[in-house]
């Protein structure tokens, strides 16, 4: 009894946490009453979610075109020596069709919180062992993390 | 007769043991592990600064463990790092005499406000060629590094007032001044040679240091320094020997007089002077190297101008106190209100009180002159005497309590004493032969006691034998209670001198981490692999190269002809902590580079030979580590073999060449 008590402060703790990171990330378009459910004794790990400050990113229909071209400088300057914009893998997979594989939280959250997810999330760590190379963290912001899926979208299509 | 041998080596060997101190077996307490014990994972309790000696360099050790975290590159090369090779680096070792990779590196001072500690960058200075160098505690470097005109042997340096306004610098030779014809009989020394202080500024914000003044002193040998603190801010003291003005054996020439000099500067008056435009200037020439951050290079500048305060044409800027015998360390307490002095030759510390000084200097209580400069009465200055201390005191650090330690060379011991009742309170054998000491924070108004750490002179048979050279002894003992206890013993790099340490809470969180990519402005910086070039420019050759792991770009690189200088800027595109890349190819002269992630850093290579020459990264990076290679390929001058690089384009043949 008792260690279930802890275990659901412990929920609640990083419930909070988690809401109160959701706030900061002001490009994620979620809004804050979305939050997560505080009730849930159990912090499950979600696989479409994945792990991060990041838990409902609202996209919309239409690209924002001026977001995406600045996601693809972030992308030549951080990403492109691993990552090409066909389906070929290089170091890391190519990224066509990466925004229909996944959704947006699940990539913002593995390129922010990279680490953490290599060592829990399952496609991370099934691709960790096709390439052999950990996924460096490069150090994004909220807003260069949300840009560079928006390029991704631009790249698979999205007009 | 054999047996009267027999007899004698017995008795050599008595005697022999009976000088020399106990062993430590029995002076270790049984809690001393767990006292020094830092379990895997977990962080030390302090930073310790140590001196490199002549290995030029600073080493930092956690303390309690003793563990070894780095060695800061300073006034030596480090090929490890690339300090001194790398392109950007190498004016940092410039001087007046042209680039010098080595020097002998004895005292540091960490910056303070308010006489504490705050952690913002360390003082080193170099004795042979005179220097002063500044690093920033945030990134663990060198940052900058002034040159000291008029000075030969920067002995009592880089000691700091106690709100950093300024490094002090002062020359242990005197020698004729550089703008004077130094070609001179040696013999001429009382007419010729001539002493310097050099205070430095520092500027509050951003540390850059400038030589505000200089003063202008009698021929003889300054030593080391403190800063006055509190009631004594404002006043600095060196300590002088050689007041004989002997120019040859100094053993004994420099040895003959009762009593040597501590010297104490009124530098707010000097200050005060030097506003009133009362300095001369003088033409020097003196190299000024500072590190730039953002473009990850160093750059180096020739000043050609100093400001002299002769003090003889000053009646209240210094003052001689007579102190017994070649004094060496000058201590001030953490009060402000005492200063030790600690004769070399003598067999008892005077404590002056520097209420008392200024007392005898507004009662002129004067005895003559020296050089021009008013000697004090030692009496009207003297605090007490502490009595029978031990043989060969050097230096003192104090714990905040009330206490003093001094290190006893010649006795090999450090002792314990009251400042207040001049009483020795304890003493503990060292082994062997302690020259500096360092009490965390023991320098300032507020010590964090706790520790002191003697770093010896002689190592012995205190670690496994490693042929005629040793490595030299540092030990640390717990102060916490009534009596010293020794801990633990580590060894050090090069010979340490001078040693500081601070809580590691103060510097922890200001570390950097990496360099941010978005931040770089080296001119040859390169922004993404996409901008990845070979670029050539008459015989210039610019290699724009990327590196992330596990590989470089361009990794095939063609067009390099004879003649040809190639610059290979190396940018690493990581921004990962502890992510740096390495870059090395065959038959460079200078060494590897080590590149931050962030970071832009040039190695220069000319080529002597035509074939291929392979590149690779040097710190084991990832998993594909030994992949991240490539080949530059070297032509004949004149050849057509124009400019081409590429990464993953592979040849067709090789499959059916290998089934062959």
């Amino acid at each position: 009894m008792k260690k279930l008590t802890i275990i659901c402060s412990l929920a609640l703790v990083l419930a909070a946490c988690g809401g109160s990171n959701q706030d900061n990330a002001s490009t994620s378009g979620a809004s804050s009453t979305e939050a997560v459910p505080v009730n849930d004794s159990k912090p499950a790990y979600d696989p479409n979610r994945g792990e991060g400050k990041f838990h409902d990113v609202k996209l919309a229909a239409k690209l924002d075109g001026k977001m995406a071209l600045n996601g693809e400088k972030i992308a030549d300057l951080k990403c492109t020596s691993c990552h090409k914009l066909t389906d070929e893998k290089l170091v890391g997979p190519g990224w066509k069709g990466v925004t229909t594989r996944h959704k947006p939280e699940w990539i913002m959250n593995f390129i922010t919180n990279t680490d953490a997810m290599i060592d829990k999330d399952p496609k991370a760590q099934a691709m960790l062992e096709l390439c052999m190379v950990r996924m460096p963290n490069q150090n994004l912001s909220d807003q260069d993390a949300r840009s560079l899926v928006e390029f991704m979208r631009k790249n698979d299509g999205l007009k | 007769m054999k047996n009267y041998l027999f007899l004698s080596i017995a008795t050599l060997l008595l005697a022999v043991s009976g000088c020399k101190p106990k062993n430590t077996g029995d002076a270790i307490d049984g809690d001393a592990a767990s006292k020094v014990y830092v379990a895997p994972g977990k962080y030390d309790e302090l930073y310790n600064f140590v001196s490199g000696g002549f290995s030029g360099q600073v080493s930092v050790y956690g303390i309690p463990s003793g563990r070894l975290l780095r060695v800061i590159p300073v006034f030596s090369v480090d090929p490890e790092k690339g300090w001194g090779y790398s392109e950007e680096t190498k004016p940092m070792l410039n001087t007046s005499h042209g680039e010098i990779p080595w020097d002998d590196q004895h005292h540091l001072d960490l910056s303070q406000t308010n006489g504490e500690t705050d952690g913002r960058w360390l003082f080193a200075n170099a004795n042979n060629t005179p220097r002063v160098a500044r690093i920033d505690l945030k990134t663990f470097r060198t940052s900058e590094i002034i040159e000291i005109p008029n000075s030969a042997g920067n002995h009592s340096s880089p000691f700091i007032t106690e709100n950093t306004e300024y490094v002090v610098a002062g020359t242990r030779f005197s020698v004729p001044m550089d703008n004077d014809n130094g070609d001179v009989p040696i013999s001429t020394y009382k007419q010729n040679f001539k002493g310097t202080i050099s205070f430095i500024s520092v500027a509050p914000k951003d540390g850059d240091m400038k030589i505000a003044f200089q003063l202008l002193l009698p021929g003889m040998n300054f030593d080391l320094s403190h800063s006055g603190k509190g009631p004594s801010s404002g006043w600095f003291f060196f300590s002088t020997y050689n007041s004989e003005q002997a120019h040859t054996l100094l053993e004994v020439n420099a040895s003959k007089r009762d009593k040597d000099y501590i010297l104490a500067v009124n530098w707010r008056k000097a200050e005060e002077y030097i506003k009133q435009g009362k300095g001369k200037k003088q033409v020097v020439k003196y190299a000024h190297n500072k590190y730039n951050e953002s473009t990850h290079s160093a750059t180096s500048i020739m000043e050609n101008e100093v400001t002299v305060l002769d003090v003889k044409d000053f009646s209240d800027i210094v003052y001689m106190i007579p102190c017994p015998k070649s004094p060496h360390g000058v201590d001030v307490d953490p009060s402000g209100e005492y200063i030790v002095g600690s004769g070399k030759l003598a067999a008892l510390i005077p404590v002056f009180s520097f209420a008392k000084i200024q007392k005898a200097i507004a009662d002129k209580s004067f005895d003559g002159k020296y050089g021009g400069i008013p000697v004090l009465k030692y009496e009207s200055a003297l605090y007490g005497e502490v009595k029978k201390p031990g043989l060969g005191p050097l230096h003192t650090e104090f714990d905040g309590k009330g206490n003093a330690y001094t290190t006893f060379f010649i006795s090999s011991e450090i002792v314990k004493w009251n400042i207040k009742d001049l009483k020795i309170l304890d003493r503990h054998p060292t082994y062997y032969s302690p020259g500096h000491l360092s009490i965390p924070g023991g320098d300032t108004r507020k010590p964090y006691g706790k520790y002191l750490i003697a770093y010896n002179k002689i190592t012995k048979d205190r670690y496994l034998p490693t042929g005629p050279e040793l490595a030299q002894a540092a030990q640390l003992f717990d102060i916490s209670g009534d009596k010293m206890k020794l801990l633990s013993d580590y060894p050090s790099i090069g010979e340490p001198h001078y040693a500081q340490a601070i809580p590691a809470e103060k510097l922890v969180k200001n570390s950097v981490k990496i360099f941010k990519l978005e931040d770089n402005k080296h001119p040859y910086v390169t922004m993404g692999e996409k901008n990845s070039k070979v670029v050539r420019e008459g015989n210039k050759i610019h290699v724009y190269l990327t590196a992330m792991r596990s590989h470089f770009s361009p990794d095939n690189i063609e067009g390099v002809k004879m003649g040809d200088e190639v610059y290979f800027h190396v940018t690493n595109l990581e921004q990962d902590w502890d992510v740096p890349h390495g870059f090395a190819i065959k038959g460079a002269k200078n060494s590897e580079l080590l590149v931050m992630p962030g970071e832009t850093s040039t190695l220069k290579w000319i080529p002597e030979k035509v074939g291929i020459y392979p590149i690779y990264c040097t710190d084991f990076c990832s998993a594909l580590h030994q992949e991240m290679q490539g080949y530059v390929r070297v032509s004949a001058k004149g050849s057509n073999v124009p400019i081409s690089f590429s990464l993953g384009k592979n040849s067709d043949a090789p499959d059916s060449l290998l089934n062959k």
